[in-house]
């Protein structure tokens, strides 16, 4: 699970939870590569992003890098920046793990890199 | 990025390993190489919907169309599904395929755990059709996509259903337009097909939300 989905995901759906984001991070196995770098969908991705779950989720995992707490503007230019924010958003993979819930505490297990977001019937 | 034909897809996708033991009550069939290559390469080479973007696959099964979608360049795409065992299928056709931008959701569809609206560009789908034991569950597939999709939405219906499935789709705020009819022909998935294979006329359509 790359951090750029884990960007999108919530426990909203469950019976009971408002709000369900963001979900937090218990990472067991963390898996780190080199992809291409495509600064184009990069660039157009950050507006889509919750910036701040999306630094605190790294941080939380130790993967935050350089990569600054508050969005700069004018990023689009900023090459090096982009190249961060794909290095965070597409290059760290949690392979094995939990999410957990913010609000129930309820954890949905990761295993081979996904998440297990399936609900019990009692929960919908 | 070179646009693979519609047959040298069809090759390739002809690889994508399919279910092991189907389940009838999610209606698992794979889609055929053939549709799935000639669908892929419309969206890409009339749309320009996969090169670049960022695409979802709901109800991805084995990964015919995730795959497909990777292929012709799609920047990143997320694939869903309800079933484990067809997302332990997927991640080894997309390990043996070698793809590294696909990431998987396991999930009841219609209770999609995202929370972005207009998440992706592009999404996909095959939805079950909502025979047998699930009635309506396309048009709830539908639903869930036309929400996530920031462009369009591309998917496969029963020809049967297409006066409905345009309804609902412009009450919904999308403009759906018949791009195909296609014929699936199923061979003898389940025990119960008595027939040899099962021929069933089928719609894709392009639903544009911009």
């Amino acid at each position: 699970m790359k951090l750029l989905t884990h960007n999108m995901l919530t426990s909203k759906c469950m019976k009971g939870v408002t709000v369900g984001y963001p979900l937090g991070i218990v990472a067991k196995d963390i898996k780190v590569s080199e992809t291409e770098f495509n600064s184009e969908f990069v660039s157009r991705i950050i507006p889509k992003l919750d910036w701040n779950a999306l630094w605190k989720a790294a941080d939380s995992i130790g993967h935050s890098g350089d990569l600054p707490q508050q969005l700069m503007e004018d990023y689009e230019n900023n090459e090096e920046f982009l190249k961060k924010v794909h290095h965070v958003l597409l290059e760290v993979e949690i392979i094995n793990g939990e999410l957990v819930c913010p609000e129930s505490g309820r954890k949905f297990p990761i295993s081979q890199g996904i998440p297990n977001m399936l609900l019990n019937e009692d929960e919908l | 990025m070179a646009l693979f034909k519609p047959k040298a897809l069809e090759c390739q996708l002809q690889n994508v390993k399919g279910f092991e033991k189907p389940k009838v009550k999610l209606e698992q069939y794979v889609t055929s190489p053939h549709i799935a290559a000639h669908m892929l390469h419309t969206i890409q080479s009339t749309f320009d919907d996969l090169e670049g973007k960022f695409v979802a696959d709901l109800g991805c099964g084995c990964g015919v169309l995730t795959i497909g979608a990777a292929l012709l360049g799609a920047a990143q795409c997320v694939a869903f599904d309800i079933d484990p065992d067809a997302l332990e299928m997927f991640t080894l056709n997309v390990n043996e395929f070698d793809i590294c931008n696909i990431d998987t959701v396991l999930c009841d569809v219609r209770f999609i755990p995202v929370s972005w609206k207009k998440t992706f560009d592009t999404v996909i789908m095959n939805p079950p059709f909502g025979t047998k034991h699930q009635q309506g569950i396309d048009l709830q597939f539908l639903h869930v996509a036309l929400n996530l999709a920031g462009k369009s939405v591309y998917s496969l219906h029963k020809t049967s259903t297409r006066k409905y499935v345009m309804q609902k789709a412009e009450s919904w705020g999308a403009k759906p337009k018949v791009l195909a009819e296609l014929r699936y022909d199923l061979p003898a998935t389940y025990k119960f097909h008595r027939k040899h294979s099962v021929d069933i006329d089928v719609d894709l359509i392009r639903f544009n939300l911009e």
